[in-house]
């Protein structure tokens, strides 16, 4: 791939320091990814990938090894590092729209008037088909939608990478594929960069350019990387029966379930 | 004077109980109307009937009871003026509420009003202190750490205490019972606007890093109103404290006010008048806690 790398992970780590010591969740991680790239994270619970993508979001600071984005030591959070959480952490005193357009003034408040600002997070809204809710408060939609107006929010910033933390883990099956299929959709109108948290080989497989799987906890690092040479767009329906779709899924489920089992906890 | 300063702290240290009854009383009414809306045409009169007996009946049973108790204690007691007694008082009191015959005897409705503006500028100014303070101390551990001791020592003193050092420095009766006021508060409104502060959840503060939000923003988008239920909390025991103390602080200060007026009655052995006014506290307090009930409910934003 020729494109340019907006993410490189350089040997980097993190130690906590507890009671009984020094406990190291992560160790030796190399990882670069490139622009309009989709990388997903799997492993086990406990294997440190929502520590790695905390890491990439600048939320903490790794113990060893350093991380670039786009030329520039990650030294905190920032807005060009979108994050969607996984409890869509929607502001309940803001409607849909309120908590779109926080995030957008602050990216665009600067350069942009008023009506300029409320087009982008209207047309966020309504990327992620909620403009329907435009001034609805979180609290009055179901789960689905407040994932998607957290989605909303990370792309009407328009980041060099977006971060998501298992963002459909709390949803139920016919929900998350829902709005599986719309983020792929988004993906393809807007060719953004993606680093994804995620437990489920479907989802991994089904969204991703590139899988990384993570050794267990503690000290875990990198296994394995899977390409996932799928064309786009990728339709769950008659992917259920591709080959390489198929291969793909085998070779995670055997890298999670026999490589690194995990003893139950 | 010395049997006053007793009686008042006794009051100080009075539970909250009474409204706690009173704000299930209130949420018992809610639900048991709610089958009178038009969204359920088809309820039967009687079903309706039952529900408002259901809502109706205990509070007013209650109030019965107390006034029984009441009419039995007066008729062996004697000293105390029976529920008829003091109704009859309380039709001459009220006929005119706002007369004004010089300091020492103005109308009942005179007396209150001052009351409550002692307690509104007492209380607004530790609005004013108290709040920031909490939000400072929530904010930052080291402020934690270092106002800790102080409010823990100072908290528990009865505010009556620090009469004497807001007659001295005042050298009036009346701003010295607003200080009163003040001293007792700013505890609730300093601590509940702390633990609000401290308890913003992690991940609207992840928000806020994550869009880099400046100082100004954090406070007014999300510390603010994140912690606006606790304030409100603070405000309304701040409150409810501070109509308890009123009366007592106004029993030392003299003055015009409700509390004075108690006393005054007393030394002229006017018992109706004071047991109209025992009613009368109650009453304003109980508007005082519903009114910022409502207030708090209007900023509960769902459970989200």
């Amino acid at each position: 791939m020729s494109k340019k790398t907006i993410v490189k992970v350089e040997d980097a780590g993190m130690s906590f320091d507890t009671k009984k010591g020094k406990f190291i969740a992560l160790r030796n991680i190399d990882l670069n990814i490139a622009e309009g790239e989709f990388v997903s994270l799997i492993g086990h619970s406990g294997c440190g990938k929502s520590t790695l993508l905390n890491l990439i979001a600048g939320l903490t600071l790794p113990t060893a090894g350093s991380l670039i984005c786009d030329g520039r030591e990650i030294a905190g959070p920032g807005p060009e590092r979108a994050v969607v959480f996984q409890n869509h952490s929607l502001l309940p005193w803001l409607t849909c729209f309120e908590n779109v357009l926080l995030a957008v003034e602050r990216v665009f408040g600067k350069k942009e008037g008023k009506g300029k600002l409320k087009a982008r997070a209207e047309a966020a809204l309504e990327m992620v088909h909620m403009s329907h809710a435009l001034q609805k408060y979180p609290h009055e939609i179901s789960g689905g939608m407040k994932q998607r107006v957290g989605i909303a929010r990370a792309f009407a910033m328009e980041p060099k990478i977006l971060l998501m933390d298992e963002p459909f883990g709390a949803l139920d099956a016919l929900t998350r594929a829902s709005l599986q299929d719309e983020l792929n959709g988004v993906m393809e109108k807007t060719g953004a960069t993606v680093v994804m948290v995620t437990h489920d080989v479907d989802e991994a497989v089904l969204l991703s350019d590139r899988i990384v799987m993570m050794t267990n906890g503690p000290a875990a690092t990198i296994g394995e990387i899977l390409p996932v040479n799928l064309a786009r767009p990728r339709d769950r329906l008659a992917l259920a029966h591709d080959r390489d779709f198929v291969d793909c899924r085998a070779a995670l489920l055997e890298f999670l379930y026999q490589k690194q089992v995990k003893k139950a906890a | 004077m010395s049997a006053a300063s007793i009686s008042s702290d006794k009051i100080v240290s009075m539970p909250s109980s009474p409204p706690v009854a009173q704000v299930q009383a209130a949420n018992e009414a809610g639900p048991a109307v709610a089958p009178a809306r038009p969204s359920e045409p088809r309820t039967p009169l009687s079903e309706i009937l039952l529900a408002v007996f259901k809502a109706v009946f205990p509070p007013v049973a209650g109030i019965a009871l107390l006034i029984a108790v009441w009419a039995l204690l007066a008729a062996k007691g004697g000293s105390i003026p029976g529920p008829l007694a003091v109704w009859d008082a309380a039709k001459v009191l009220f006929a005119d509420p706002f007369y004004n015959n010089g300091p020492n005897d103005m109308g009942i409705g005179w007396n209150v009003l001052s009351s409550l503006q002692r307690v509104g500028i007492g209380f607004g100014f530790a609005a004013l202190v108290g709040i920031p303070l909490g939000f400072i101390i929530g904010r930052f551990a080291f402020m934690n750490a270092m106002f800790d001791p102080v409010i823990s020592l100072l908290r528990p003193v009865s505010p009556l205490a620090w009469l004497p050092i807001g007659l001295l420095v005042f050298k009036q009766a009346d701003p010295a019972a607003t200080w009163t006021i003040f001293i007792c508060s700013i505890w609730p409104m300093i601590i509940n606007t702390a633990v609000g502060v401290q308890r913003v959840p992690q991940d609207y503060m992840n928000v806020a890093r994550v869009l880099d939000l400046d100082e100004w923003k954090i406070v007014t988008k999300i510390l603010f109103p994140s912690v606006l239920p606790y304030m409100l909390t603070g405000i309304r025991l701040s409150i409810g404290t501070a109509w308890l103390v009123i009366v007592a602080a106004e029993m030392l200060t003299g003055g015009v006010g409700i509390g004075f007026w108690v006393w005054d009655e007393w030394n002229n052995l006017k018992v109706e008048h004071i047991i109209i006014a025992i009613f009368i506290i109650g009453i304003v307090g109980l508007l005082l806690e519903q009114a910022l009930l409502l207030l708090a409910r209007r900023f509960s934003y769902g459970n989200s």
